[in-house]
């Protein structure tokens, strides 16, 4: 069966700055930048692109960030806490709209 | 049955299947065309300051990554008529370190012979050392020696957590090699004044490239000295060579041509530029000659010309040499370069 995702597909992401090379200069430019050791560790910033990856739910930032955390001295154990953090927020943004049903609850009750 | 490839009859303990695998990989162009790009081919020896005997392949661990497929089974060893071979050649020179290494070097009869001739020349030593050799019980006095003889010790600990050590190395390694480190730290190595190195060496658990070694460095000394209490000087990190053991691992999990694909996009001329073979001369547990540890593993021995027995060690004609390459080269030159000595660029 196919399937929008493809691994190998990943490989493939610099061809973006083949429909206009100057805006993906300035993304790449940006994203190293963001990337590089700065007030975070470079391992501290892959924790945290891997648990915005599973926010996101990106398959090809799931993976590429999987290793890169691995690449950068993780272990599971850190990189599932970071999992877990994107889940929190996740669940927890789901819940605090909970306030706005309620507001419109008590809005239209008696 | 044993876990090394030799004992289990896999076709993969042939360094010529090994290298057709090699030389097959979709994903990346052959070596050779790299450096020629980064105007390095052919490459040369720069003259050798490392003198890195292999003294075989018995060992008392049979790691999931071992380039050399040593373990307990393995009965390669160095005679002590090879040994004198090696210290005659290196009396001849003035190449200053003796790097030696195995198997478990240690448990060559030769080991303690080869370790005092050397350092009676003034010449350093290093002794790659597995940590949980120092264990056995008739190694008791180990420790001791390589203290007084003022041998720097570089040993494999892959994670400073038992889980992933124990993974790549066998169980309750972590624990042993924890134990021997506080034995080495009470001699004083790895203490701060004592001149006795303790330095450590990490190999990703896995498919992927090392951390950077600043960052890997800091990280293991923080956390060994919190969870465990032992110290060490530095830390070198080295990625793993796709060829035996590991390249068996890479096959079977599926892993091989994006590990091949991994190192070649992350070739460095840099880093191809200080790999360790233009400094180093290998030699096998039975004289032969090689540019490296991998090449010996693959019973690439020297070429174009060059002694290929340290019986004729010559070093006018080693020192400039030619190196031999081929696609396994790609895990020493990708990202920061790796060596015995770590990261080269």
């Amino acid at each position: 069966m196919d399937t929008y995702y493809h691994p190998h597909d990943l490989t493939k992401f610099a061809e973006m700055g083949k429909g206009n090379k100057e805006l993906w200069d300035k993304f790449i430019g940006y994203y190293s930048a963001v990337f590089a050791a700065g007030a975070l560790s470079e391992r501290e910033k892959a924790l945290i692109a891997l648990g915005v990856a599973h926010a996101v739910q990106c398959p090809y930032c799931i993976d590429a960030y999987t290793q890169t955390c691995l690449e950068k001295g993780s272990n599971v154990e850190e990189m599932t806490e970071a999992v877990h953090v994107a889940c929190a927020i996740r669940g927890g943004s789901s819940l605090v709209h909970g306030v706005q049903m309620r507001n419109v609850v008590d809005k239209l009750s008696m | 049955m044993g876990l090394t490839l030799v004992s289990r009859k896999d076709p993969l303990a042939s360094s010529q299947v090994q290298l057709k695998r090699l030389a097959a990989v979709e994903a990346c162009p052959p070596f050779e065309d790299m450096l020629a790009a980064a105007g390095l081919q052919p490459l040369h020896a720069t003259g050798i300051t490392i003198f890195q005997i292999n003294v075989g392949k018995f060992c008392n661990q049979s790691c999931r990554h071992c380039h050399v497929d040593a373990g307990p089974e393995r009965t390669e060893q160095m005679t002590r008529e090879t040994a004198e071979l090696c210290i005659s050649a290196l009396a001849r020179t003035d190449i200053p370190t003796v790097d030696i290494t195995g198997g478990a070097p240690e448990l060559n009869p030769n080991f303690r012979w080869l370790v005092e001739q050397s350092r009676a020349m003034g010449r350093h030593v290093m002794d790659r050392c597995n940590l949980t050799v120092l264990l056995l019980k008739p190694q008791a006095d180990l420790a001791e020696f390589l203290a007084n003889n003022r041998v720097e010790v570089v040993a494999s600990l892959p994670y400073f957590q038992s889980a992933q050590t124990d993974a790549q190395r066998g169980e309750g390694v972590f624990e042993k090699s924890i134990q021997a480190m506080r034995m080495l730290n009470r001699l004083g190595y790895g203490v701060e004044g004592s001149g006795l190195v303790l330095n450590l060496v990490h190999n990703p658990v896995g498919a992927f490239l090392p951390a950077k070694q600043d960052a890997a460095e800091a990280q293991f000394r923080r956390e060994l000295l919190r969870r465990h209490g032992v110290v060490f000087n530095n830390l070198y990190t080295i990625t793993n060579m796709p060829i035996s053991r590991f390249l068996e691992f890479l096959i079977e999990s599926g892993n091989y041509e994006g590990y091949m694909e991994r190192l070649a996009n992350a070739f460095n001329p840099v880093a191809a530029a200080g790999v360790m073979c233009r400094f180093t001369l290998s030699v096998g547990w039975d004289g032969t000659l090689y540019d490296c540890d991998f090449n010996q593993m693959l019973d690439l021995p020297l070429g174009n010309g060059a002694p290929r027995h340290i019986r004729d060690f010559d070093l006018a004609k080693l020192d400039t040499r030619r190196i031999v390459t081929a696609n396994h080269c790609y895990g020493c030159t990708a990202g920061t370069g790796s060596s015995c000595g770590g990261t080269v660029a």
